[in-house]
Order: structure tokens, then C-alpha cells, then sequence
């Protein structure tokens, strides 16, 4: 089973990328776990049990204003960083927390690499798959590069002008 | 000025903890170049045509002697033995070992310096008046608010990988020496009728390929929103920006493509969610900041002009630099004075660390221990005492610091250009060596007036060549290198971006070129009329006549 880092410690994916409509609604059916493009999610949801366990993949370019008629129905949001150097997803993490509320895991996929998880956490992020994921233990300790921060961020609202 | 809190320190040693391990990785093949261009650009590295160039950080220009000696040993001990100062105040070494810069940068955080965000997509060096503070046009010393954008700035989490580089400028007098209308974001100080700050926002200017004036984006922003409006403005950008084309990534395209009206309404739905968020500037940050930039202990005088206006009458050198490299002070008795880098037969804004060291010396001994870089590529020892100034006027001449040009022809603003830079399509240097040993007769430099000839190697633009009254670009022709003229460009409240003459002239042709066009304003101008001025008036056709004329 793959691995990926959420909340801080090196975990088991227990999630399901399903790629049509029949195994989104089957497996959701199941009990399985399961996340999904957006517009596969867009055309399935109404058709998977609202007790289900869903999740959705937002790529670059897909913003998070998209889903947020069903937000209260996803447990997971991966956001897709095809490539490293496009931080569109940084704006995504945050906007989904903090205009949208979304309070499930807010997943970061594809090429990223440790050197940003720092950025990512205090982003929103709460879970880490890396491509590469053969060096989840380092990777886990860059999340601690910095102990503190200037600005107001999702894992800190309070600006360090306000707490020094 | 600003002094780091163990917050800061801390933030920068782990800065260097986490570069030290990048660079590492690296080296030991565990990163790509391509995985770690970013994080080194990140810390002001580049990987120039030679070697590779470490650009260090100088916060909206400003240093203290100890940082400048560090600046200096470091140049002499992990370098050749110069630096450069560049259009965005900071200084570049242009010979380090890569495997030598995390020692490098632990050595700058040792006196509060880093080269944190000095390159790549992600927002730059806040720049601004080199005169901050001591101007007599200032209306709001922009320093403590440049400070609070450096750290609102610095590892901001969302916008590292934005789809291009990002610059801000902030100006805080009457005339216009940060060149705001030509950043990504220009923010003008004001005041409101109760003395209340506040911003003038300006967006989308910009100069490189596609030059661009900034648009008014926000008349008078109030103060406490300062922070929460530039993140809603990033906020549009990095979702917006355009990342297919490179050569289209910088807000201007986008302000461009959206209009201004509807880039405004985004930015305004984005400040709708954090406006009024904890984000908000308070009084006491206000306060806490400005705390470090108060007025040096400035000594009482009543009137000390007298014994300077003496030594000025007998002395024409040194009345040539007083008026022409220094300014009036807001406090009297006090001068402004520039260091001219411009000397011909030196790279425009090159210093040796020998200079470096001395100056750091003059600063401690004339100036209460600071230096300013400018963007134009000089220094400022801005609190000079009257009753000092022939003194240092001298020592200055010794170092090859007193070139009285300052604002005129031969102080020309110049990028490093295709001696040092891989980007570049052109040499820049020996064309400003040619130009200024062509109009090397300071008379005639004078009559001339102010004349602002800025110089680029290529079309990213670094030595501003479009907002230059005489731009110069360097182009490539078939593999041979030749320049192009833009005339009528302008860098204060009035920016203007230049019109380009016509077809691109060969090296050698260079001064020759400038000659003819200094004639045409000579025998066209009123009598103390300013080159901008005639340009303005007569239009580009009459210098277009007489520097092509006789090669048709």
C-alpha cells in the first residue's frame, strides 16, 4: 500500500483514486474510501450515497470554488502539483480552509519535495504523497525547517508582529 | 536601523541550516538541477556565464558599516575581490565556489544579512528612496513600512512559486526616487487631511520585454490594510498569472488582460475574507518599527553653510562635486552626499573591497556608521555634517569616489551585460566606458544638464534602459552584438517609457551615436531647458534625422 505523510506521522493510504463513474459508485457503495478527478466527481455525485467516504483531485487551473456546493461531503481534497514550480496549489490550500472551511485532509500529490512542505503545511496542507516517495522519513523532517514564521498562515493566524 | 530580535536570527540561521542541506543534496546527486535551480535562486544564487553569482540581500538599501567590512572580507576571502551593486540595492559577488555559499550566507547571518528571496519566482528585495529619511521632500519615512513588507514578504508560505519574479517599491516624497510606476507593485505614500498615513496602490508596471507604467489600482489604502491588500493582489496573481509563457508571467500581463476594473473587483472579493483579519497592521507593530528608524543624534547647528561656501570659492574640484554629489539635508547643517561608482574605466557600480572597507571607515567616522546603496548603482553616506565636508570630499577623491557626476551623462545606470551574464545578448559595459570617456569634459557635462542614460545587455531590462531619457539596449544580430536607442523615457512621478529611434547601431558606433544625439538637443533646446524637456516638446524626429542622415 502506498505511504504519505499526514499529520506529522508516516502513514498507510487507505484511499482509492478511481478513474470512472461505475467504480466511484461501487466502491463508495462499499465502504471503500474513494477520491476521484473533479469532473468525474462532478458527474457521479449525485448518483454515491451521501454517507459515503469521498474525496477529489483538484489539478492546476481547477479552483477550489468549484466544489464548494459539496464541500460538506468530502473528507479528502488532494491537490495535484503536476509540477513542482507551480504554486497555484499553495493559493488552493488556502482558500479551502479559510474561505471554504474545509476541515477534512487537504492532501498535496504529485511533484513535490520536502524542501516545500514547509510552505505547504502552513498552507493548509495536512497530508504529504510525494511522487518520490522513498524518503518519507527526511521528508517528515522538513516539516520542522523553521520553528516560526512572519505572516498570518492556516496553521498559525496569529502574524508574529502580534506575538513578539 | 532595523536590528533583529532573536526572531530574526533565528529565522535566517535556519535559513542557512536548510540551503547548507540543499546544497548538499545536490552535490551528493540527491537533487536535480532543475529541483534545486529554484532553491538556490531562493538564496540569491545564479549560475552565470563564468561561475556562478551570489546576490546578496540589502534591505531597501540600507546597511551599516560592520555588514559593509563583512561584505568586503567575504568579496576578498570566497571571491575576487569586488562586488557590484545592482538596480535593486543589493550587491553581488560574481565569482563564488557553489559549494562555498552556505558558509557564505552563515557568515552574512552572523551580521544580520542574507540573500533570502534576492532571485527567483517569489517576491523580491522591497526597494526605495535612498534618501529615506533625511529627503526634504519626505512625507512618510517608507523605511519602517519597507521593513514590515520584508518581513510580510520573507518565506511568505503561498507565494514561493509564483509564476514569475515580483517586485515592490515604495516611495514616500514629492519626487519619485524609488521608480514606482515601474514595479509590480508601486506604493506611493500620503497623507490624509489629519496627517494620517496611507497608500496610493499602483499594480502591472513593470520594465523587461513588454515595459509597462503601473495603473492605480487603490487611491489611499489606510495603513492598518496594508499587508492584507498586497496578499490579496499576490492572491489574484498566483492563481491568475499566466505560467505557460515566461516572457507573459508578470502581473502586468495580467492586469493587462483582466483590465484594471476587473483585477480590481478580484483583489477586492480576495480582501473581502481577510480584510479586517488578524493579518491587520497594529499600532504597536507601527510603533515597534519605527522605533528603528529615528533620527541619529544629530548635533545642533546654527548656520555652518558660511565655512562651506568658502572652501567652495577656492576650490572649483571641490565645489564641481559639492554641487553636483550632494543635496540638501532636512536638518541643518547637515549634507546628503553620493558616492559616485561611476568613474569611467570601472564597471558602473563596482567597488573593490579595498573601497568597500574605506567607506565602511567614512560611514563611521562622517555618517553615523550607515551607508544606502541606490538603485542607480551609487552609495549615500546620508548625515554628513557640514564642517565635514571638504575632509571627506578629499578621501573620497583618493578612493575614486568623487566623480562629480551624480545625475548626469556619464552616471550611467548599467547591468553587468554579456561580460558576466549568461541572459545577456550584449556587452554593456565597455558601451558605457565608451560613453563616458566620449563626454569625459565636465563642462560640457554640466552645460548638458541632468541626462539619465541607462544601459541594458538584454531585454529583461536590468539597467532600466526603458525608463533611461537615452536607453540603451543590447541586441543580438545574426551572432554579432549591436544596440538599439530608445529616447524619452523618465523614471519619477511623471514616468514615461522611451520610444525607440530606429534600426540598432554596431559597438563602435556607440558614442558617436550619443554625440549626435546631445548636438540635436543642443541646437534645439530653450536655454536652460533639460534634455527630457526638448524631447518632450520636439518629438523623436529631429534626433532620428541627424543620427541616421549620414548613413543613408
Amino acid at each position: 500500500m502506498p505511504r504519505l505523510i499526514k499529520d506529522s506521522q508516516i502513514v498507510e493510504d487507505d484511499w482509492v483514486m478511481v478513474g470512472s463513474s461505475s467504480e466511484a459508485v461501487d466502491l463508495a457503495e462499499s465502504g471503500q474510501r474513494v477520491f476521484m478527478p473533479l469532473e468525474l466527481l462532478q458527474a457521479v455525485i449525485a448518483d454515491i450515497p451521501v454517507d459515503a467516504t469521498i474525496g477529489v483531485l483538484l489539478e492546476p487551473g481547477q479552483e477550489p470554488s468549484q466544489v464548494c456546493d459539496y464541500i460538506d461531503r468530502l473528507q479528502l481534497v488532494a491537490v495535484n502539483f503536476p509540477v513542482f514550480t507551480d504554486g497555484r496549489g499553495f493559493s488552493y490550500a488556502r482558500e479551502l480552509r479559510q474561505t471554504h472551511e474545509f476541515a477534512g485532509e487537504l492532501r498535496a500529490t504529485g511533484d513535490i519535495m520536502r524542501d516545500q512542505f514547509h510552505y505547504l503545511k502552513r498552507s493548509g496542507f495536512n497530508a504529504f504523497q510525494p511522487d518520490d516517495d522513498s524518503s518519507l522519513e527526511s521528508d517528515l523532517q522538513s516539516l520542522d525547517d523553521f520553528s516560526d514564521a512572519y505572516q498570518a498562515s492556516i496553521d498559525r493566524p496569529e502574524p508574529l508582529f502580534r506575538r513578539r | 536601523m532595523y536590528v533583529y530580535d532573536q526572531y530574526d536570527q533565528r529565522l535566517v540561521d535556519e535559513r542557512v541550516a536548510q540551503y547548507r542541506d540543499q546544497t548538499r543534496r545536490f552535490l551528493a546527486g540527491e537533487l536535480t538541477e532543475a529541483q534545486f535551480l529554484p532553491l538556490r535562486l531562493q538564496n540569491g544564487l545564479y549560475v552565470q556565464r563564468l561561475a556562478p553569482m551570489l546576490r546578496i540581500a540589502v534591505p531597501y538599501g540600507l546597511l551599516n558599516s560592520t555588514q559593509l567590512r563583512k561584505v568586503a572580507d567575504i568579496s576578498r576571502r570566497y571571491d575576487k575581490g569586488y562586488v557590484h551593486i545592482s538596480t535593486r540595492q543589493n550587491i553581488q559577488i560574481n565569482w563564488p565556489m557553489l559549494s562555498d555559499t552556505p558558509d557564505i550566507l552563515e557568515e552574512l547571518a552572523s551580521v544580520q544579512m542574507h540573500a533570502i528571496q534576492t532571485s527567483g519566482n517569489c517576491i523580491r528585495n522591497t526597494t526605495t528612496d535612498q534618501f529615506a529619511g533625511v529627503a526634504a521632500d519626505e512625507l512618510e519615512d517608507p523605511r519602517p513600512w519597507c521593513e514590515i513588507i520584508r518581513q510580510w514578504s520573507t518565506f511568505h508560505p503561498e507565494f514561493a512559486f509564483l509564476p514569475r519574479k515580483f517586485k515592490i517599491a515604495v516611495c514616500g516624497s514629492e519626487a519619485d526616487r524609488a521608480a514606482m510606476h515601474n514595479h509590480d507593485i508601486g506604493l506611493e505614500l500620503l497623507l490624509d487631511s489629519g496627517g494620517t498615513p496611507g497608500f496610493r496602490v499602483l499594480v502591472g508596471g513593470g520594465l523587461g520585454r513588454t515595459p509597462m507604467i503601473g495603473q492605480e489600482i487603490h487611491p489611499f489604502l489606510e495603513w492598518q490594510h496594508l499587508l492584507t491588500y498586497l496578499e490579496s493582489i499576490l492572491r489574484v496573481y498566483n492563481q491568475h498569472g499566466r505560467r505557460d509563457n515566461k516572457y507573459k508571467a508578470r502581473i502586468k500581463i495580467l492586469v493587462k488582460a483582466m483590465g484594471i476594473e476587473a483585477f480590481r473587483s478580484r483583489v477586492e472579493e480576495e480582501w473581502d475574507v481577510i480584510r479586517d483579519g488578524p493579518a491587520t497592521l497594529t499600532e504597536a507593530e507601527l510603533e515597534r518599527c519605527k522605533g528603528f528608524f529615528t533620527s541619529p543624534g544629530y548635533k545642533k547647528f546654527e548656520d555652518s553653510k558660511p565655512a562651506v561656501a568658502t572652501q567652495r570659492d577656492l576650490d572649483l574640484a571641490f565645489a564641481r562635486w559639492l554641487d553636483r554629489n550632494t543635496l540638501p539635508h532636512r536638518v541643518p547643517g547637515y549634507q546628503i552626499v553620493n558616492l559616485s561608482l561611476k568613474a569611467t574605466g570601472y564597471a558602473p557600480g563596482d567597488l573593490t573591497d579595498k573601497q568597500l572597507e574605506a567607506i565602511a571607515d567614512l560611514a563611521d567616522q562622517y555618517s553615523f556608521g550607515e551607508i544606502r546603496t541606490t538603485h542607480q548603482q551609487n552609495m549615500v553616506l546620508a548625515d554628513v555634517e557640514h564642517s565635514a565636508l571638504h575632509e571627506l570630499w578629499l578621501k573620497l577623491s583618493a578612493l575614486g569616489l568623487a566623480t562629480p557626476n551624480i545625475g548626469y551623462l556619464t552616471d550611467i545606470i548599467c547591468c553587468p551585460g554579456g561580460d558576466f551574464c549568461a541572459l545577456a545578448n550584449a556587452k554593456s559595459i565597455p558601451i558605457a566606458e565608451a560613453i563616458q570617456t566620449r563626454f569625459d569634459n565636465l563642462d560640457y557635462l554640466y552645460d548638458l544638464g541632468p541626462i539619465d542614460l541607462n544601459i541594458s545587455g538584454c531585454m529583461n531590462a536590468c539597467g532600466h534602459h526603458h525608463v533611461g531619457h537615452i536607453g540603451i539596449l543590447g541586441v543580438d544580430k545574426k551572432g554579432q552584438e549591436f544596440y538599439q536607442v530608445s529616447l524619452g523615457g523618465n523614471q519619477g512621478k511623471d514616468a514615461s517609457l522611451g520610444k525607440i529611434l530606429g534600426p540598432a547601431f554596431a559597438q563602435e558606433d556607440m558614442p558617436e551615436v550619443i554625440g549626435k544625439i546631445i548636438d540635436t538637443y543642443l541646437n534645439h533646446r530653450t536655454e536652460d531647458e533639460p534634455f527630457l524637456d526638448t524631447y518632450r516638446r520636439i518629438g523623436l524626429q529631429p534626433f532620428k534625422e541627424s543620427v541616421y542622415a549620414e548613413a543613408n
